[in-house]
C-alpha cells in the first residue's frame, strides 16, 4: 500500500524533472552548451501561467465569456507555452547568440547571469510576496483502497508524458526535427549545407522554454505557492537528470527525470528523511561512475538521439 | 604610465572621500536604530510587518518632536536593512549597521535562523540587539547584549503538547519539520521531548524532516499517515504550511494538524485556503477580540496598511518600545557611541516589568521575557480566533 502510494507520489514528482530536463538536453544537443537559465525560465513560465490563468478567470467571472474550468486550464497551458517560448527566444538572442564564437565557459556563465536577472527582475516587478496559484480545477481525491490519488496528479503525469511523446514525434517526423537532428550531428558543417543555424537555435530554445512553461503551470497546480527563486533548486536537479539520461538524449532525459523522482521519494521512504538528498544524490553519483555518459549517452558525441 | 597615474589619482580620491565619510558629522543629535528585517527571501510578509510596525513607532516619536532622553530631545532615524531571510546576510547587515551606520541599538532579525548568528555578532561588537520574534533559546544564551520580545521554544513546545493532549486526548503524534532551519528544528525537538514526557517514550511515532525550499512532502507524509499518528505537528513558516496541509489532505489525512507561532502570518490563510480552516496553533497574541492598547494598535495598523497585523508586527512594536524605554532609562547620552551602547544595554537588562500589547512581561537574567502564550483557532471564515491562554 505504502509502496503504491509512493509510486504515485514519485510519478508526479518525476514529471517535473522530466519536462525540465528535456529543455536542457535539446539545447545541449544543438549548441553544445547547457542553458543554466533554464530553471528560471521554468519560474517565468509558472508566473506567466499565473497571469494568464488570473486573466482568464477574471474575464469569465466578469461574464465576457463562459468557459468550463478544465478549458481554462488547457488554454492557460497553451497560451503560457506560447508566450514563454518567446522568453526563451529572447534569452537566446540576447544572451547566447552574441557569444556563439566565445569560449563555452563564457556562454555557460551567461546562463547563470540571465538566471539571476530573471529572478531579480521578477522580484522588482512583483515583489517578494508569495503568489498563490489560482486553483482552476477543484481537487477530487479518489480513495483506491488506501491509496490516494487526486485528479490533479493524474493530469500532471498524463500531460507530461503526452508532451514528451509529442516532442519525440516532432523530432522524428518533421523537417524541422530532421534539421535539428542533423545539426546535433555536426553544428559546424550542417549550417554550411543550408540549414539556418540561428533559426534552429531559436526554435530549440522556444521548444525547451515551452516545455518548461508547461512544467511551471503543472507545478503551480500541484504546489500552488510561487516565488521568484522556485526555479533554482529544481533546475539544478533537472540538470542532473539531463546528465543522467545522457547529454542530448530526449528519451534519456525523460526517463532519467522520472528515475530521479523515484530515487528521491523512495530514499525518503526507506531511510530517515533527513538524509534524503544525501543518499539520493550519492546514488546518482554512483550511477555516473559506472555510466559516465548517462544511460543513453555516447562518448565524444552529442548527437540528438531518440 | 599615464594609466598608472590615473589609477593612483582615482585611489587617492576614493581614499579622501572615504576618510571624509568616516570622520563626517556624527553628532549626538540623532539616534539611529537599526531594523534588521527579511524584506525579501522566504518570509517577506514578516519583513513587511517589521518595517510597518517600526515606521508606525517612528511616527509617534516624530509627532512628539523627537525622543527625550535626560531632558534633551533627539531626532530618531531608522536604518532599515534587508537580510534576505539568510543567516549570512543577517550577520553582514548587523556588522554594517554597527560599524558603518553607528546605530545605538538593533531590532531584529526576526527568525531564529538569522537571529542566532546575528546575535553573536551584535554581542561581539557590544551593541544591544533585541529580536522580537526569535523563540529559539540560543539567540540570547550567554549573550549579555542580546534580548528578545517573545517567549521561548522550551516553553512553547510543552504548551502545544499539553494543549493537544488536553483538547483531543491523543497519545500518538507525528512531527514534520525543516531540518535546515533553526526555529523549526529546535521547536520540533522541544515538542518531541514534551510529548514523550507526557505520553511515554516512542509516542512520537513519526519524526520526519525536509530541507528549506522543498515543495514536495508526499514521501514524508505517506510515512506519517501510515505510522498511526493521531495528530501532526508542523512548526513551519506560512509558505510551507500551505503546501504541507494541502498535500496531507490530498494523501488522505483527515486528522488535526497543529502549528506554532510561525503560522501566525496574515498570509497563512491566503495561501492555504479552506484546507487550513479549523486548525490550531500556538502564538503570541490573537487579533480578534483584543482590547485596550492592543486593539488601539491593531486598529491603527489596519487603517494605515489595510490588514490586521500579525504577531510579528505586534512583537516588533513592543520591542521598539522596550528599546525606547531602555534609551530613556539611561538618563542621558554621552555622544560616545560605545559608552552609550553599553548604557542602553544595562538599562534594558534592568527593565523589570514591561506592559506590552502582547501581554505583560518580566525579564530573566538571560534577557528573555516570561509571558503567556495563546492558542488560536483558524475559524471557518479564515480568521485567527482566540481559543485559550496558557501561562507559565
Amino acid at each position: 500500500m505504502v509502496l503504491l502510494q509512493n509510486l504515485i507520489n514519485a510519478l508526479q514528482w518525476g514529471s517535473f524533472y522530466a519536462l525540465i530536463a528535456l529543455g536542457y538536453s535539446m539545447v545541449y544537443s544543438i549548441l553544445m552548451l547547457f542553458n543554466f537559465a533554464h530553471g528560471d525560465i521554468f519560474m517565468v513560465g509558472a508566473y506567466i501561467g499565473f497571469g494568464v490563468a488570473s486573466a482568464l478567470i477574471a474575464l469569465t467571472t466578469m461574464g465576457a465569456f463562459a468557459l468550463p474550468n478544465w478549458l481554462i486550464l488547457v488554454l492557460t497551458i497553451i497560451f503560457s507555452m506560447f508566450l514563454t517560448s518567446f522568453v526563451g527566444m529572447i534569452v537566446e538572442r540576447v544572451g547566447y547568440r552574441p557569444l556563439r564564437a566565445a569560449p563555452r565557459a563564457s556562454a555557460a556563465i551567461t546562463g547563470l547571469m540571465i538566471g539571476i536577472i530573471l529572478e531579480t527582475g521578477n522580484l522588482a516587478l512583483l515583489g517578494a510576496q508569495r503568489v498563490s496559484f489560482p486553483s482552476m480545477v477543484d481537487t477530487t481525491t479518489y480513495d483506491l483502497g488506501g491509496v490516494f490519488v487526486t485528479n490533479k496528479k493524474i493530469m500532471i503525469v498524463v500531460v507530461s508524458l503526452l508532451l514528451a511523446a509529442a516532442l519525440h514525434q516532432f523530432i522524428r517526423r518533421t523537417r524541422y526535427g530532421m534539421a535539428m537532428r542533423a545539426m546535433a550531428f555536426d553544428y559546424v558543417v550542417v549550417p554550411l549545407m543550408g540549414v539556418p543555424l540561428n533559426t534552429m537555435a531559436a526554435m530549440t530554445f522556444a521548444l525547451g522554454s515551452a516545455l518548461a512553461a508547461a512544467a511551471g503551470i503543472l507545478f503551480g497546480v500541484a504546489y500552488p505557492v510561487l516565488d521568484p527563486y522556485m526555479g533554482i533548486l529544481i533546475g539544478w536537479k533537472a540538470f542532473v537528470a539531463a546528465i543522467l539520461g545522457g547529454r542530448g538524449s530526449i528519451m534519456g532525459a525523460t526517463l532519467a527525470g522520472f528515475l530521479l523522482g523515484f530515487i528521491e521519494i523512495f530514499v525518503a521512504m526507506i531511510f530517515p528523511s533527513t538524509l534524503r538528498d544525501l543518499i539520493a544524490y550519492s546514488i546518482v553519483l554512483l550511477i555516473l561512475v559506472f555510466r559516465p555518459h548517462g544511460f543513453f549517452g555516447e562518448a565524444y558525441s552529442a548527437r540528438l538521439r531518440l | 604610465m599615464k594609466k598608472g597615474v590615473l589609477l593612483a589619482g582615482v585611489i587617492i580620491c576614493i581614499a579622501v572621500v572615504a576618510a571624509f565619510y568616516a570622520c563626517g558629522p556624527k553628532g549626538p543629535e540623532t539616534i539611529k536604530i537599526g531594523i534588521n528585517a527579511p524584506i525579501t527571501g522566504d518570509i517577506p510578509k514578516v519583513g513587511e510587518g517589521t518595517k510597518y510596525a517600526a515606521e508606525m513607532w517612528l511616527e509617534d516619536i516624530n509627532a512628539a518632536g523627537g525622543l527625550e532622553v535626560g531632558g534633551k530631545k533627539y531626532k530618531v532615524e531608522l536604518v532599515i536593512e534587508d537580510n534576505e531571510s539568510k543567516a549570512e546576510s543577517a550577520v553582514a547587515v548587523t556588522t554594517k549597521m554597527i560599524t558603518e551606520d553607528g546605530v545605538l541599538a538593533i531590532v531584529g532579525p526576526q527568525a531564529s535562523k538569522q537571529a542566532i548568528p546575528a546575535g553573536g555578532k551584535a554581542n561581539e561588537l557590544e551593541t544591544p540587539m533585541i529580536s522580537p520574534w526569535s523563540t529559539n533559546p540560543d539567540t540570547t544564551k550567554d549573550r549579555p547584549y542580546v534580548f528578545r520580545g517573545c517567549f521561548l521554544d522550551p516553553f512553547q513546545g510543552p504548551v502545544v503538547a499539553n494543549f493537544v493532549r488536553d483538547e483531543f486526548g491523543f497519545t500518538k503524534a507525528a512531527v514534520l519539520y525543516d531540518v535546515a532551519s533553526d526555529y523549526p528544528k529546535g521547536l520540533a525537538e522541544f515538542f518531541k521531548e514534551a510529548w514523550e514526557k507526557i505520553n511515554g517514550p516512542g509516542s512520537v511515532v513519526a519524526f520526519e524532516s525536509f530541507t528549506t525550499k522543498d515543495t514536495d512532502f508526499s514521501s514524508q507524509l505517506t510515512k506519517i499517515i501510515n505510522s498511526g499518528a493521531e495528530v501532526l505537528f508542523t512548526p513551519q513558516y506560512y509558505n510551507e504550511v500551505a503546501l504541507i496541509v494541502q498535500q496531507a489532505h490530498q494523501l488522505g489525512w483527515d486528522k488535526p494538524i497543529v502549528g506554532s507561532d510561525s503560522w501566525g502570518s496574515a498570509e497563512t490563510v491566503q495561501l492555504c485556503g479552506k484546507d487550513c480552516y479549523g486548525l490550531f496553533f500556538s502564538t503570541h497574541y490573537a487579533a480578534a477580540g483584543a482590547t485596550g492598547a492592543t486593539k488601539e494598535f491593531i486598529d491603527r495598523y489596519n487603517a494605515k496598511y489595510g490588514y490586521v497585523p500579525d504577531d510579528v508586527g505586534a512583537l516588533t512594536w513592543d520591542s521598539m518600545r522596550i528599546v525606547q524605554q531602555a534609551i530613556q532609562d539611561t538618563g542621558g547620552l554621552s555622544g560616545d557611541i560605545k559608552k552609550d551602547r553599553k548604557a542602553v544595554r544595562d538599562a534594558m537588562a534592568k527593565i523589570k516589568e514591561f506592559d506590552g500589547i502582547t501581554g505583560k512581561m518580566t525579564f530573566t537574567e538571560e534577557g528573555d521575557p516570561i509571558k503567556c502564550a495563546v492558542i488560536v483557532k483558524i475559524s471557518d471564515t479564515g480568521e485567527f480566533e482566540f481559543y485559550k491562554s496558557v501561562c507559565p
